[in-house]
């Protein structure tokens, strides 16, 4: 069921009732129901492994959280007993033991999920690079690709899963003893397409909780929605035509329309993402459940590090702190950094191992969006653009004690722009999805002096008419007037919200008339699936 | 007092909310007014204000084949061809049902060539057919039959998901009947009264199976059913046009199952010569569909076996319907004489200008 | 804390650390820092920072940042 069909709208629409309409109790069963309709709809055997991973997660949990409390309760009894110096010792060694106790859980279950998902998301591309290499060394032997559909949402409920595995095995929170709560978190269908990756003790504060009606709640919930809709139908899927014409066809459209492609694809990709991320969001909101914010304006973000804190926000912090953290603090880590400030000098050893994490968490997040090359140099390339920065920081520095431009509006905006066109320019990668061709066509960009004819009407044969351009523009003017608005004056619905009836009423009516009227959907138009939805 | 004023706002914001909708519906949706105006053909028919003895059922070879004005002027047969571009055999078994929710015929004629498909053709043809018609069961029915596997049920329901994309190349005629219709027909027919010679004759190209499908046979049969039940007399027919090729076999099949059902079946092209049928000057494109001089002929023929063999009555001593049907053969003459006229100023009938199916 | 506010303005000069409870919410301190930080404290203080103490809760000044290192010594 895409979000943008008529069956995601009436499921939606008859799980609200009927979660308003049924006792309280029986609220948060519902969502799990409709979870796993949901699921079950997408592909039946896909159950199997969304189940999997809730019960080996649910048992491993349960035997952690035993394992510490087995471990608290020893620590209790040995009080009395000893002296202070002796019992420190025996805490110390009692701690250790359970500590691993509990590792060899933790590891064996991140094993078994990350197994399942290494399986049936990168076997087929390990096994394109063995025959590659066979190919290379002259073999005529191939191994045969397996063919497992890959299961929806697995990226994200993985991701969402093992992290309440790893929090719990820090001490954050105590283990879920209930599997069937842990497979609503697991599955609650809102997020299960594309996020975002919520973490368990926040998600499961309102998740679980018994919610009355209420009509401004609801309302609001809607009226995100309904922006979602805005923004996936008028503009996303509007300006897609343009973006496919643009990128299928490489070797027709150089130069200045790589420039046009990878604006547009820039443009497609946020209205689509943070379109179906404002429809997770507003459904879980009418539902009274409040879902971690994904997106914070990212194209107004003023360098790299400043755009990753605002793009896919639960993506990166699951990477930054089950990846990069662990990996950079680890003792080995450490010692390495040591020895090398040590031998090579202070800034060099302060470097390299957060270098190396950097390039670690980034081909992890390249090769977490797609089991290809193309992913990995995306990933790659973005770690190397935050090294990079990070290298040029005593340039920036003394850049700024010259010219005091730093926090002056235009300077400002320079700095947006620039970030804009490199992740744009980076995101290349993710456009023709063949690592080659990006650095060709980049290239283009400098060398092939056609951006005269971007006026010449070309753009107006890629498959987007006046009329459409013209969506565009209002589309994206409302995006960004309602920007400026929520800048000046806090936030727009609940403005709205305060504000007078008619006006609020007025407002919700023309989203819907817009969407309904301006929307690219139907017959005509392919139904198009959530971009991100492959992760 | 407050709670009453926020239920009035309420009330308010929904009636204004269903007005827009509905405007913004009836502002889109194709108007059909030129060009392909087969659109129009099924929403004419609830403009009628009297009953018909004679009902037609089917597509083209039926609304481009029968001229009622001419049953009329003739023999005081009142009849209306319930037809439709490409309109398929469970598309007439809904048409039918929904003539009979308001009339009772004493006759239906049915055209046998949509026998020939088996399977939903294509869905602007869907559309054609089934939006115009009145909501009911019938209705219902017909777009759950006909659906393609791109085709919602909402999307009929609320035509301004289906079409709101058009809102980019809106003209003046979406304006001028954005709440009327246009009157394009004479009682369902299509009037063509332009010539252009059929020149070649067609040769069947040889199929792998001429035995019609599971699923047309399985409407006939609910159409035969539907008129036992009614007492209503049903007459197949074959329309005396060379295109689409009626094969030998097809024709076999109709013979069969008209004796097995005790029905009459005329195949009007096999006795085309003894009508005076002369595809030469008697159709507007080539053997597709007769023109006017064609389908007068072809009338005056069914009228004869209508009168004679099914006893259906002359009513042009029913004043009520004589004055209706002065009306309509005013139109029908004042059509025929401007597309004479346009064809000797332009060489060509405007507004039609688009082929029909 | 004499020892760690060294530490903290070697890494930037001209951020005052005494003040300010909001490093990681504004952004003073990024994740480079942190791990600079984190290796600091390791060797200067010999005590060990894991990674599920890297919440901004720990970070956000240097109070909070002492009260941990001190905890975790403890341990």
């Amino acid at each position: 069921m895409l979000f943008t069909s008529y069956a995601f709208v009436a499921f939606v629409a008859v799980v609200a009732v009927l979660y308003y309409v049924l006792p309280k109790k029986a609220q948060w069963p519902l969502l799990l129901l409709a979870s796993y309709v949901f699921y079950f709809i997408a592909g039946p055997s896909f159950l199997i492994y969304i189940t999997a991973t809730v019960v080996s997660t649910w048992y491993a949990g349960l035997r952690i959280g035993r394992i510490g409390a087995a471990h608290a309760a020893d620590a209790e009894a040995g009080k009395a007993t000893r002296s202070k110096e002796d019992r420190k010792a025996v805490k110390a060694k009692a701690k250790a033991k359970a500590k691993a106790k509990q590792r060899a859980w933790l590891v064996a279950c991140l094993l078994f999920n990350f197994g399942i998902l290494a399986v049936v998301k990168y076997s087929n591309f390990a096994i394109f690079n063995v025959n590659s290499l066979l190919a290379a060394f002259g073999s005529p032997d191939k191994l045969s690709f397996l063919t497992i559909a890959l299961p929806m949402g697995i990226s994200f409920y993985t991701f969402k899963t093992m992290s309440y595995l790893i929090d719990l095995y820090r001490g954050k929170f105590p283990a879920e003893r209930n599997v069937f709560r842990l497979a609503l978190f697991t599955s609650f269908f809102p997020q299960l397409v594309q996020g975002p990756i919520s973490r368990f003790d926040d998600l499961s504060k309102s998740l679980f909780e018994e919610h009355r009606f209420d009509r401004r709640v609801v309302l609001s919930g809607l009226q995100r929605i309904l922006w979602g809709f805005f923004k996936k139908l008028v503009i996303a899927d509007r300006i897609l035509a343009g973006v496919t014409t643009l990128i299928k066809n490489p070797d027709q459209y150089t130069g200045a329309f790589v420039l046009v492609g990878m604006l547009f694809y820039a443009l497609q990709l946020y209205a689509d993402f943070t379109g179906g991320i404002d429809i997770t969001i507003g459904i879980s909101e009418m539902l009274g459940i409040k879902v971690a914010e994904n997106f914070n304006a990212p194209f107004l973000s003023r360098n790299i590090t400043d755009y990753w804190r605002r793009w896919h926000i639960t993506m990166g912090t699951w990477f930054r702190d089950y990846i990069f953290y662990p990996m950079s603090v680890a003792q080995p880590m450490l010692r390495l950094s040591r020895w090398c400030r040590e031998k090579l000098g202070e800034g060099f050893g302060k470097r390299v191992t957060v270098y190396m994490a950097t390039i670690v968490t980034w081909f992890a997040t390249g090769i977490w969006h797609g089991s290809s090359w193309n992913f990995i140099a995306w990933g790659l390339a973005n770690g190397f653009v935050i090294i990079l920065s990070h290298e040029c920081e005593p340039l920036y520095k003394r850049f700024h004690a010259r010219f005091h431009w730093k926090g002056k509006p235009a300077y400002t905006a320079f700095e947006v722009v620039r970030t804009v066109l490199l992740m744009s320019s980076i995101r290349l990668f993710d456009c023709y999805r063949d690592v080659p061709l990006t650095f060709r066509m980049f290239g283009t960009m400098f060398t092939t002096f056609n951006y005269g004819r971007l006026f010449d009407g070309t753009l107006l044969k890629i498959g987007l008419s006046g009329a459409d351009y013209a969506v565009l523009g209002v589309g994206l003017a409302v995006l960004i007037g309602s920007r400026v608005v929520k800048d000046r004056t806090g936030d727009f619905r609940e403005r709205l919200a305060a504000g007078p009836a008619w006006v609020r009423t007025a407002a919700t009516f023309a989203l819907i008339l817009a969407i309904l009227v301006l929307g690219a959907y139907g017959i005509g138009y392919d139904a198009k699936q959530f971009i991100y939805n492959q992760f | 007092m407050k709670r009453l004023r926020s239920i009035g706002f309420s009330v308010v914001a929904a009636v204004l909310c269903i007005a827009v909708l509905w405007l913004a519906t009836r502002l889109v949706v194709p108007k059909y007014d030129t060009g392909i105006v087969e659109g129009n053909l099924t929403a004419e028919y609830y403009q009628e204000t009297t009953k018909h003895d004679v009902i037609f059922i089917g597509d083209c070879e039926v609304y481009e084949t029968f001229s009622p004005i001419t049953l009329w002027e003739k023999y005081g047969i009142t009849s209306y061809i319930r037809g439709n571009a490409q309109q398929l055999m469970w598309q007439s078994y809904s048409m039918l049902e929904d003539t009979l929710r308001t009339e009772k015929p004493k006759v239906v004629v049915l055209g046998v060539i949509g026998m020939k498909y088996d399977t939903p053709q294509k869905e602007t043809y869907n559309r054609m057919t089934l939006d115009g018609m009145r909501w009911s069961a019938a209705k219902v029915g017909a777009i759950e039959a006909s659906r393609m596997p791109n085709e919602s049920f909402v999307d009929y329901l609320f035509p301004l998901l289906r079409y709101h994309s058009r809102w980019s190349a809106l003209t003046a005629s979406d304006l001028k009947y954005l709440f009327t219709r246009p009157k394009l027909f004479n009682n369902g027919y299509y009037m063509r009264v332009d010539v252009k010679p059929a020149t070649t004759v067609l040769v069947g190209k040889k199929l792998p199976d001429y035995d019609f499908g599971a699923n047309a046979y399985q409407y006939l049969d609910r159409i035969v059913q539907l008129c036992k039940d009614d007492g209503i007399e049903l007459i197949l027919n074959k329309a005396p046009v060379i295109y689409p090729y009626w094969y030998p076999e097809w024709d076999k099949q109709m013979v069969d199952y008209a004796a097995a059902h005790g029905i009459a079946y005329y195949n009007f092209l096999a006795e085309k010569d003894a009508i005076g049928i002369d595809l030469s000057t008697d159709t507007y494109d080539a053997g597709l569909h007769l023109n006017l001089s064609g389908v007068e002929k072809l009338s005056t023929r069914l009228g004869a076996i209508l009168s004679q063999d099914f006893g259906v009555p002359d009513r042009r001593s029913d004043a009520t319907l004589a004055a209706d049907y002065a009306k309509k053969v005013a139109f029908y003459d004042a059509m025929r004489d401007r597309q004479l006229a346009e064809i000797a100023q332009y060489g060509h009938v405007l507004g039609f200008g688009a082929p029909a199916q | 804390m004499d020892e760690l506010l060294r530490i903290l303005t070697k890494l930037h000069p001209d951020v005052d650390f005494t003040g300010r409870a909001d490093l990681i919410d504004a952004g003073v301190l990024d994740s480079f820092d942190i791990i600079s930080l984190v290796a600091e404290v390791d060797s200067v203080f010999d005590v060990r920072i894991p990674a599920e103490e890297i919440v901004p809760e720990n970070f956000n000044s240097a109070v909070a940042l002492y009260a941990m290192i001190q905890r975790l010594a403890d341990e």
